[in-house]
Order: C-alpha cells, then structure tokens, then sequence
C-alpha cells in the first residue's frame, strides 16, 4: 500500500478522515497500485462474468420460456443458488481446482502471470450469482407475454423462431434488461472478494489489504466508496442502454398504452428489486 | 468425507461458537427488516406520493454493495469493522430495502372488493389492515422473505472476507492453512446451505401455518 502511506500515517481520530485526501490525491490514483488500475480490474472482471453468465442464462431462459417445458427446474435451480454461500464456495473451488490449472507462461491481456489459476475459479463461482436473476428474468418475461399476441403471430405466418425472435423477445426485453441488471449489480458488489486469492486485482485489493488492520483506513474506504460509486453508475449506464434498444410500443413511452405493460411474476419482480 | 467429519469433530467447539453467530446473524436482520419494512411498504402503498421516493430509496440501498455498507457504517454507527453488530446493521438494512417495495405491491394486490366488503362488515380501517389486508397478502410478503433470508445467509459468508468471525471462519482457515485444507471449506459450504435450507423450510412452513384458507381452496 505504498500509494496510501502518506496519508495513512496521519492519525484518525474521526472514521472518514483522510478518506477525502486520500480520494482527491492523484498519485493515489495512477500507477500499478492505483485506483484506476483496480477500477480497471474491477470493470474487466465484471464484464467476462457478466457475459459468461449471459451466455449460458440468456439462451437456457429463451427456451425454457418459449416451450414452456422445464420451469419448475430451472426455478427451483434458481432458487437454490441463491443459497449458494459465494465466499465459502469460492475458497472451495480455488483450493480444489487450482492446482489442476497450468500456469500461464506469460501475462494474458489483464491478468499477471499465475493468475489464472485465481482467475478461473471467480469466473465460475461469481457466474453462479448471476444466472439466476438473468435466467429468471428471461422465461419470465417470455412467459408474460399476451397469449394472443403469440396466436395472431402465428396467425401471421411466422414460426416458432420467428415468434421467438421479432414478438417474444422484444416485449420481454423490458424484463431481461432488469434482470442482466441486478445481475451485474450483484457481480459489481461480488467480485470485490476477488483479491482474497492471490494476484487478483479489483477494488478488493486495498479492502483485503486493510481487512488485516482491525480499524478502517482511507484506502479501504475509499475503495469501498469507488464500488458503490460503480454500481450506481454501472446500473444508470444500463438503463440508458434499456431506455434505447426497448421499443417504444412495448415501452409505453410512445403513447401510454395501460395494456401492453407486461406483468412481472413475484419472482421476477423480486430479482428485479 | 470423512476428513471433513474428523474436521468437524477436532474443531466441534469453535465450530459451534461460530454457529450460534452465523444463525443469528442469519435470522435476525430479516426479521427485524420485516417489521420495519411492513408499516414502510403500508405507507408507500397508502400514500400514493410516498411510493416512488419509498421504493426508489429502497432500490438506491439495495444497490449498494453489502460489503460497502460494512466499511461505510462504522463511521456513522461507531461500530467496528469486525463487531457482528455492525455486519447485523447492514444485513437489516439490506433486508428493509428488499421487502419494502415488496410489501407495497403485495398490499396493492390484495382484491379492493374484499377490502370493501370489510368496510361495510363494520370494519375500522386498523382492524380492516391487521385482520384482512395483512393475512391476505402474506403469501406474497412470504415468497419475498424466504429469498430476503436465503440471500441474507448467503451475505453472512461475504462478511467473513473482511474477517467477520463466524462460520465463514471455516472458509479462511481452509485458505490459510500452509497447504491449502479442502475439510473446512466443505463443511462451511454445506453448514450454510443448511441453514438456509432450514430456515426457508421455516418460513414455508409459518406462510402454510398461517394461511389456511389457501389448502381450503385447494381441496
């Protein structure tokens, strides 16, 4: 921590003290141990969790929403990751699998050499937590829509992937949007514990080095304050993006139309909150 | 497995002290966050200016980031970083912020026909609300707390990454150890999804207990 020293030494004697200093020095905020660098870290690791999990929820949500087959599992699987204790099974996996990972012979784009055997288990874990609110979201959204909408698309001609893709998808989008939200809330505030393993970086880093010391220090702090700060920021980000790819008609923000609102179910609207 | 259970019985003391915190740090948070948010969620739902700040609040709260709240509080609270209390504090508030905007809907979905008929039963609009609106929604109010008391358990092993002592302790003693310990960081594992496993068999079964008019339609 040799970018907070200076203002560590000073003696606090009020809990936020320094904490402004050391946010408004700039040498605190450049360099390898700066907080642009683990603000950096932090945005990169989210992003592959958070498209990981997309990856695999996104897909698993269409069909199960669109068949209708398979919702009881996949609710309940939903509900027991919730369950899943993040910590606990991060350690879990990075003890047991780590060792069977090689080492990288070279840095790869963001991570140090050796970190991907780190790096490997808090992608697998952290895309645990955000499945569940994306895979929701999705059959939810797919689910709520207008059963008459679907017959007159058919009506109309369109196949199954066709309804899929130009009517359910769109008016479930609204819906989605919410949960890849909260999930990438929930990563922001998740990978945090990253840097507990080793050579991990992200705004966990000053957090765990100052964890040691049992009272608050600014660079603690001041981190904790940039991962709030993330979040917030992330969330207003992605509901611009909902503002721009979410059809106006489905929106309601062409004309206020009372009926085309879809209507949440209670698991859905809980991920969302 | 059976290292893990050798485990278990070589640290039964430690582990057992650090159990009784995990449990209530499990618990009491959502709680409590439950009897504060129900007259919060009553005034959002009554009032119609007083939703959109209550809930919006709510959802800036939830954004925050547990662990944040953590670092944050004992600036404000005096508490210290490690004392389970100040963990406890941010879990409740964690707990308010999530049932809050659900006791506001479930409120709103209880059938304005059946409020009107208890109006015209001769019901005080106190008694309307304790007697007729309130059971009528727990069914939603329940399915919002079990995943509040899920996730909350969940949220307990985060605190043990800055270095909260309960069970989550299992977790970086498996860690720290000179060669890594795979026993610890299993039993941590399945000791926390029995707790939550328990206390939302709990709490499914109080929702059954004290709605029975649900298994009369049913039947």
């Amino acid at each position: 921590m040799a970018a907070g020293g200076a203002v560590m030494s000073v003696v606090a004697d009020n809990y936020f003290d320094g904490v402004g200093t050391f946010l408004t020095t700039s040498s605190n905020w450049w360099g390898p141990d700066g907080l642009v660098h683990y603000l950096r870290d932090h945005v990169i690791y989210t992003a592959i969790i958070v498209v990981v999990a997309a990856l695999i929820a996104l897909p698993a949500g269409l069909v199960v929403g669109h068949t209708g087959r398979g919702i009881v599992l996949v609710a309940g699987l939903a509900n027991g990751l919730r369950a899943v204790p993040t910590f606990g099974l991060l350690v879990l996996v990075y003890v047991w699998l780590s060792p069977k990972i090689p080492i990288n012979r070279h840095d790869v784009l963001f991570l140090p050499r050796g970190a991907v055997r780190a790096f490997v288990p808090v992608v697998l874990v952290l895309m645990l937590l955000a499945i569940p609110p994306i895979l929701t979201n999705t059959y939810a959204g797919i689910q709520a829509v207008d059963p008459q909408t679907r017959d007159a698309a058919r009506g109309m001609g369109m196949r199954g992937g066709q309804v899929l893709r130009m009517v359910e998808l769109p008016i479930a989008l609204p819906l989605i949007m919410s949960g890849l939200r909260s999930a990438t809330l929930q990563v922001i505030a998740t990978v945090t514990i990253a840097p507990f393993l080793p050579l991990l970086g992200g705004l966990g880093r000053p957090i765990a080095d100052g964890a040691e010391s049992a009272g608050g220090n600014p660079p603690m702090i001041g981190a904790a304050i940039l991962v709030a700060a993330l979040a917030l920021s992330a969330d207003g980000v992605l509901n611009l993006v909902q503002r721009l790819i979410v059809s106006p008609g489905v929106s309601g923000r062409f004309r206020s139309q009372p009926g085309v609102t879809t209507a949440p179910t209670v698991e859905a609207q809980l991920t969302v909150a | 497995m059976t290292s893990v259970w050798h485990y278990f019985f070589d640290h039964r003391s430690d582990i057992t002290s650090w159990l009784y915190t995990t449990l209530w740090l499990g618990a009491l948070p959502v709680v409590i966050g439950l009897v504060v948010a129900i007259p919060l969620g009553w005034l959002a739902y009554r009032y119609r200016w007083a939703y959109p700040p209550i809930v919006s609040g709510a959802g800036l709260l939830y954004t925050i980031p547990s662990l944040v709240l953590f670092l944050i509080l004992p600036g404000i609270l005096g508490t210290k970083i490690l004392d389970p209390l100040n963990v406890a504090v941010a879990l409740t508030i964690y707990a308010i912020a999530l049932l809050v905007r659900v006791v506001a809907d479930a409120l709103a979905a209880v059938s304005q026909d059946t409020l009107a008929a208890a109006t015209a039963m001769g019901f005080t609009s106190w008694q309307r609300f304790i007697k007729v609106q309130l059971p009528l929604a727990i069914p939603v109010i329940g399915a919002g707390t079990r995943v509040a008391i899920v996730s909350n358990v969940s949220l307990v092993s985060v605190a043990s990454f800055i270095g909260v002592i309960q069970l989550g302790q299992l977790f970086r003693d498996s860690f720290n150890a000179p060669t890594h310990q795979i026993p610890p960081a299993v039993l941590g594992v399945i000791l926390f999804f029995v707790i939550a496993f328990v206390y939302d068999l709990i709490l499914l079964l109080a929702i059954r207990l004290s709605t029975p008019w649900q298994r009369a339609v049913r039947s």
